[in-house]
């Protein structure tokens, strides 16, 4: 039974050929934890709630895990919900990167809630990848809120992907703080349709010297889906670098907004953003076309890009 | 054989007229050039033959082997085998090289892929997985525009202002596609105002202010650049023989 849960997961995300159970592994059905598999340095804690995980993930002092650690939280059912709480600990100098799958193919109504405590030891390196793939049906609401601490030139990155089915309702509430030579990077490449709703609200704050800062963000909404991007970098302390880049395009009514936020108290800091909302850029599209692509896929062609 | 026909076409934007009654014939087959001085109209001739949303609201006709086009959006002209290089050629950010190629080749096959990068004097393994964007020089882009173009095999390619932003080894490469999209049977049309890029045409026009103002052979057009006619406020045309203007054919 639990076999099967697993393979129907693993299926869901494109998994069920290349997955090897030696990888270092959580999977979540729900609030069952269906399998697992730590490696030496890595140890992972997951605890199962009424309503979903909780899951204590730490890798120790000077470790560096070789391959990625793969996470998949499901909710196969039609209906539900599924809080996920994390509480990640990267010790000094360690290494990991984490590849995360969300999947609800067939969600009617579920909701997804996920609360991450993240501490990135100095010069410890973190990199997420999380990708998900929700039902055609649109009833499928996403609230990920992340409070990220980095110690002194520590690296953070994480990359949120949502491009297949309907979004649904996206919430995102990321905050970086980062100590001296730290680095964090955040981006969220998102396809809005119909009626979804995509709120994204990324926030660094640089407090150490030298600290840097990197929000990208770019955003496709058709028919009627709304977007609203709030993007914010406060830097504090000399020499901190920080960029925010918000591109989105509209079709259809679709609706986006962007609010890039950067706030500089030190004169020696330097802070820039950039932010494009429009439809599809004309020369890119009369470029394709006189290629001889339809107007149709000649727009496909620059939202995948644009996506990718 | 002519495979493009302008036919009395005018092109007035505001109260500004751009193109005043341009009649020419291009030859099938054959790298022909429109040259004239900044402003000439020349990058608007190749706007308004590509059928691009602002440019079609022209006068006259304009026939592709012999088939009026007026009617037709730019991908329908494209079908037809019409293409257009741009001055300065569009940036996709997130496209691969790859799949920016492949949108417009025949042969879907990557290995086309491979082959007009070659053409063009890009190395596949280098530029396959590049996005087509900002960490482009500008001469590569003219050069991955161009491989697009090659991969296309259109009737009919005009390239807009070949040489400019690119460096010398880029241009020996831009005119040895010219080479191949000739052998291939592609009519090329070259819009410039570069002696360099003038020498590679079997023929030439040469417009003004919206006028054609000659043509002929390429040896006969380049008399204009040799001190007589640019910049070109018609005073200083050399002996044009009025005569041979009239009717616009070469």
């Amino acid at each position: 039974m639990t076999e099967d849960l697993v393979e129907e997961i693993l299926e869901s995300v494109n998994l069920h050929r290349s997955f090897n159970k030696d990888t270092p592994h959580l999977i979540i059905n729900a609030n069952q934890v269906l399998s697992s598999h730590q490696v030496d340095g890595l140890i992972m804690e997951p605890e199962e709630l009424p309503d979903g995980v909780r899951a204590r993930l730490r890798v120790k002092k000077g470790v560096k895990i070789g391959s990625p650690v793969h996470l998949c939280f499901g909710l196969l059912p039609e209906r539900g919900v599924q809080h996920i709480i994390m509480d990640i600990q990267i010790e000094d100098e360690a290494e990991v990167s984490f590849m995360a799958h969300c999947t609800f193919p067939n969600a009617v109504n579920v909701e997804h809630l996920m609360e991450a405590q993240i501490k990135v030891g100095r010069r410890a390196w973190y990199s997420y990848f999380e990708r998900h793939w929700h039902s055609e049906e649109g009833m499928v609401r996403v609230v990920p809120v992340a409070r990220i601490e980095l110690e002194e030139g520590a690296h953070f990155s994480t990359e949120f992907e949502l491009l297949k089915g309907r979004v649904g309702l996206i919430d995102m509430d990321y905050l970086t703080v980062g100590q001296a030579g730290s680095s964090a990077e955040m981006k969220a490449r998102i396809f809005g349709r119909q009626d979804d709703r995509i709120k994204i609200k990324e926030a660094a704050h640089l407090m150490g010297e030298g600290s840097r800062a990197a929000l990208t963000t770019h955003i496709a909404v058709k028919n009627k889906a709304r977007a609203e991007i709030n993007n914010e970098i406060i830097a504090e302390a000399p020499y901190a670098r920080g960029h925010v880049d918000c591109k989105e395009i509209i079709q259809d009514d679709g609706i986006a907004r962007a609010v890039p936020v950067v706030e500089v108290r030190n004169p020696k800091a330097h802070v820039t953003h950039e932010a494009a909302i429009g439809s599809v850029d004309s020369k890119q599209l009369q470029t394709l076309m006189s290629r001889g692509l339809s107007e149709e896929e000649a727009i496909d062609l620059i939202i995948q890009g644009l996506l990718s | 054989m002519a495979i493009l026909e302008l036919r009395d076409v005018s092109l007035q934007v505001n109260s500004t007229l751009i193109l005043n009654g341009l009649s020419m014939e291009f030859e099938s087959g054959y790298v022909q050039a429109v040259v004239g001085p900044n402003g000439a109209g020349k990058s608007t001739l190749a706007s308004l033959i590509m059928g691009l949303p602002d440019y079609r609201q022209y006068t006259g006709d304009i026939l592709f082997e012999g088939k009026s086009i007026k009617n037709l959006n730019v991908d329908e002209r494209a079908r037809l085998g019409i293409t257009l290089a741009w001055q300065e050629p569009a940036r996709f950010e997130g496209l691969k090289v790859s799949q920016f190629i492949l949108a417009s080749a025949r042969n879907k096959d990557k290995k086309e892929v491979d082959r007009v990068l070659e053409m063009v004097g890009l190395e596949p393994a280098r530029y396959h997985a590049r996005d087509v964007d900002k960490t482009l020089s500008g001469g590569e882009r003219k050069r991955i525009e161009l491989a697009s173009i090659l991969a296309m095999k259109p009737r009919l390619v005009m390239l807009d202002e070949p040489d400019s932003g690119v460096d010398i080894e880029a241009i020996d490469r831009i005119f040895e596609a010219i080479d191949y999209l000739k052998k291939d049977g592609t009519t090329v049309l070259l819009i410039t105002h570069s002696p360099k890029v003038l020498e590679k045409a079997d023929q030439a026009f040469l417009i003004c202010h919206g006028t054609l103002v000659d043509q002929g052979k390429t040896s006969k057009i380049m008399e204009y650049f040799r001190g007589k006619c640019l910049p070109c406020p018609h005073k200083n045309v050399p002996e044009i023989n009025s005569a041979a203007i009239v009717g616009g054919k070469i």
